[in-house]
């Protein structure tokens, strides 16, 4: 049988048997949580606490009266610190809340209200999910209410949950399904009755066998549809996603509901059965911490607000040699942090910690035009030419190259035998690109 | 006064800004650097010294076929062209990359499209144009226009029209090598200018008059094959050139047999195969796009098909190829891919 899959892309070494095997653990109930008041895309929240405030675990600190913006919670009991700008693992600082932790911890899964779908109308739903603070958990960080209310002209007739995991070192998605088949798919359907979505599909590279096993026993003649793709870099990737699992395209500049499909992490619907189960805040989440500059890779269920040093800490810490960088994300798409002083945020999906050989160089060569870029390209630009469009700041040529239809997945730089960062220029580009059309 | 308050300010944002790493100095430094932060075991020294370990074949049946003056010349044209290449980058204040495996694939294959008997002077002229004008003058490595071995070669064919045309019979036909050896004339000109016909399997292993590296088909074919068994050429380049000159050569034989070659005749005569498999598929002056690939070849093919038979000159793979490099920034500019989700 012939895996489904999309066009082009790139098979890097996946280092994905330093954790794959290992059970997830809890995380030691951290001290101090600090907790930025913007993990999404959208809104930035504002406090609904003050300095010298007692929360407990779970109580909501920050909302904002937008529709785009995504609430967040304490995920600790104990007293607020105070609130200031620090840093935030997504690059600058971000509005934060200190909170000092009590040492005491709240059981969510026992006495909790243990709600039946059936019950539940999609507003409802919809409403709970936005109240708990659910964002996309693969580590863009969308709020998922949003995506789970297209405007009324735009029919949704098939729900995909990502299960494909493609960065290289990260399992925390492949362990969720492993360990909680039943969870993730009751997180599902809820998220598929709060669509109004009746046909289901998760999608899952091939190399997780156990994962798709496991799936397909708990979706056994269900509505839901398991389907194990090929392994290959960004199957994870919204549009190739749905290339490969409905075969359609989604057109430049539309949204994945304009092809009347809505997409949803693995780690979101288990969110989503805590939230709507047990009404549990998004709180917590499973961390993959994995790298040659780790010494004891773990999956880790760690508290939003734990910060990246006390993570480490709990897998023996990082090389304390030579060159080291450290990674909000996999190593594809990632974001170099320059301090471990930031913490674990909801898009969180991993910490990567590459060392020594592993760090790329920072020279690059002159292009040899072998058109390797273009062969990966994912979404058909060609990366070797935006590259310079956009290092040279032309930004008219760069926007009719296509710059803008970019994914930002990186195979370009990945692919380069001359070692240019041509996903580094493009970005810079659509960035400028975007400023000039904003003035 | 205001400007010293605004001095004053100005150096307080200054020290604070200096106090913030001491205040941090536990804090060990960190590789900054923007996604993505695994790239590819790969680099340009590996594929340049595949191309020349893939360049081995060709080489050897140069010596077999011609014996040691075809080492010779190939000697002479790699460090003709290591040398330029350092002494120009020297020129131009630029970093001297002679060894990264490019300047020497120049030198061999201008060295191969040589005749054995050609002299060493004029084979070291050859390679310093190629480089120099050829490759250096445009920017260096990644941004000449034309493929700089072709290019020498082309500046040879004007500067010594009867050196570079002047043919001897391979050793294994008992003949003595060198400058002195008997005069014998290509497949292409005795089909030309005689209207006789050479054996193809002769031309398939190499045992007939011509360059020193284009004779033996199967030795380049070897080459070819392990590049693309590395995954350094796209299939479509070479095999799409040849297609492309037995298809319009094999037109012309239908019309007349007896005038006209046989379209294997084509692909196993002259500089076909070693343009076919090192040329054409120069990644600096082939199309990147896949369309822009097929109209290079197929053009390419036609090219060098009509020059062979109505040309005045009995090879046209030269001059094909050299033609299409010329157009290989319009092929791309016109051809670009359609993007994921365009036009729907």
């Amino acid at each position: 049988m012939s895996l489904k899959t999309f066009d082009h892309g790139i098979h890097p070494s996946y280092n994905k048997e330093l954790t794959n095997h290992k059970k997830i653990e809890k995380a030691n109930l951290p001290k101090k949580v600090v907790i930025p008041l913007q993990q999404h895309i959208g809104a930035p929240c504002k406090p609904l606490v003050k300095k010298g405030d007692a929360v407990a675990e779970g109580q909501k600190i920050g909302e904002a009266s937008a529709f785009v913006t995504s609430p967040v919670h304490s995920s600790i009991s104990g007293k607020v610190k105070d609130i200031e700008k620090l840093p935030y693992p997504g690059g600058g600082k971000v509005l934060s809340v200190i909170i000092e932790g009590d040492g005491t911890a709240k059981e969510w899964g026992n006495g909790g209200i243990g709600l039946d779908l059936e019950s539940l109308t999609s507003e409802t739903l919809r409403n709970i999910i936005k109240e708990m603070g659910i964002v996309g958990m693969g580590g863009a960080a969308f709020p998922t209410h949003v995506k789970l209310s297209p405007p009324k002209e735009k029919k949704i007739d098939a729900f995909i949950l990502n299960g494909c995991e493609c960065e290289p070192y990260l399992t925390s998605d492949h362990r969720i399904m492993v360990e909680e088949p039943e969870n993730v798919v009751w997180g599902m359907k809820a998220l598929m009755k709060a669509a109004g979505v009746e046909n289901g599909f998760i999608g899952i590279e091939e190399n997780k066998s156990d994962a798709i096993e496991a799936l397909e026993k708990v979706t056994r003649g269900s509505n839901i549809k398991v389907m194990s793709l090929e392994t290959k870099y960004p199957q994870g990737a919204e549009k190739m996603l749905i290339k490969a699992v409905v075969g359609r395209k989604v057109p430049v500049g539309k949204l994945p509901m304009d092809v009347g499909v809505v997409v949803n992490n693995v780690g979101t619907a288990v969110a989503v059965y805590g939230a709507v189960k047990y009404s549990k805040p998004l709180i917590e989440r499973v961390v993959t911490i994995s790298g040659n500059g780790v010494k004891e890779p773990k999956n880790l269920l760690v508290r939003i607000g734990t910060s990246f040093e006390d993570v480490l800490n709990q897998c023996g810490g990082i090389t304390k040699h030579g060159e080291r960088e450290v990674l909000n994300g996999g190593p594809m798409m990632g974001i170099a942090q320059t301090t471990l002083d930031v913490p674990v945020i909801k898009g969180t999906s991993g910490i990567t910690v590459l060392a020594g050989k592993e760090i790329k160089p920072s020279t690059y060569q002159p292009c040899i035009r072998c058109g390797s870029c273009v062969e990966v390209c994912p979404v058909n630009l060609m990366p070797y030419k935006l590259g310079d469009l956009g290092r040279l700041y032309r930004l008219d040529e760069l926007k009719a190259w296509g710059g803008l239809v970019c994914i930002e997945c990186g195979c370009c730089s990945y692919t380069c035998p001359s070692k240019r960062p041509l996903l580094h220029w493009i970005r810079v580009g659509k960035i400028k690109v975007r400023e000039k059309e904003k003035v | 006064m205001e400007r010293n308050d605004l001095k004053s300010m100005e150096d307080k944002t200054i020290d604070k800004l200096q106090e913030k790493p001491a205040q941090e100095k536990q804090i060990e430094r960190l590789v900054v650097s923007s996604s993505p932060h695994f790239l590819r075991d790969e680099n340009i020294h590996k594929i340049m010294h595949t191309v020349v370990l893939a360049l081995l074949p060709a080489m050897a049946a140069s010596v077999y076929f011609f014996g040691l003056r075809a080492a010779g010349l190939i000697l002479v044209s790699v460090v003709s062209c290591l040398l330029t290449e350092y002494a120009v980058q020297k020129l131009r204040e630029k970093p001297v990359t002679m060894w990264d495996g490019s300047a020497i694939i120049t030198g061999i294959l201008l060295a191969l499209t040589l005749p054995p008997g050609f002299p060493y002077y004029a084979a070291a002229l050859g390679s310093a144009f190629a480089i120099g004008i050829g490759k250096q003058l445009f920017g260096g490595l990644g941004y000449n226009i034309f493929n700089p071995a072709l290019l020498g070669r082309a500046f040879l064919m004007a500067t010594y029209p009867v050196l570079t045309t002047t043919w001897s019979e391979p050793l294994t036909k008992g003949v003595k090598a060198g400058v002195d050896a008997v005069s014998a004339a290509t497949p292409l000109a005795l089909m030309k200018f005689e209207g006789k016909m050479t054996s193809h399997l002769d031309m398939l292993f190499g045992n007939v008059a011509g360059s020193m590296g284009e004779t033996s088909a199967i030795a380049i074919l070897i080459g070819g094959l392990y590049l693309r068994y590395r995954g350094y050429i796209n299939w479509k380049l070479p095999l799409g050139y040849l297609g492309s000159m037995a298809v319009f050569g094999g037109i012309f034989w239908l019309i007349n047999p007896t005038k006209y070659p046989d379209p294997l005749f084509h692909i196993l005569a002259g500089g076909a195969m070693l343009g076919a498999w090192f040329m054409v598929t120069d990644m600096v002056t082939s199309p990147v796009t896949p369309l822009g690939q097929w109209l290079f070849v197929i053009c390419g093919g036609l090219l060098a098909v009509i020059i062979r038979l109505f040309g005045g000159l009995p090879e046209g793979v030269m001059y094909s190829i050299l033609l299409m490099n010329a157009f290989v920034p319009l092929l791309d500019k016109h051809t670009r891919p359609k993007f994921f989700g365009e036009e729907m």
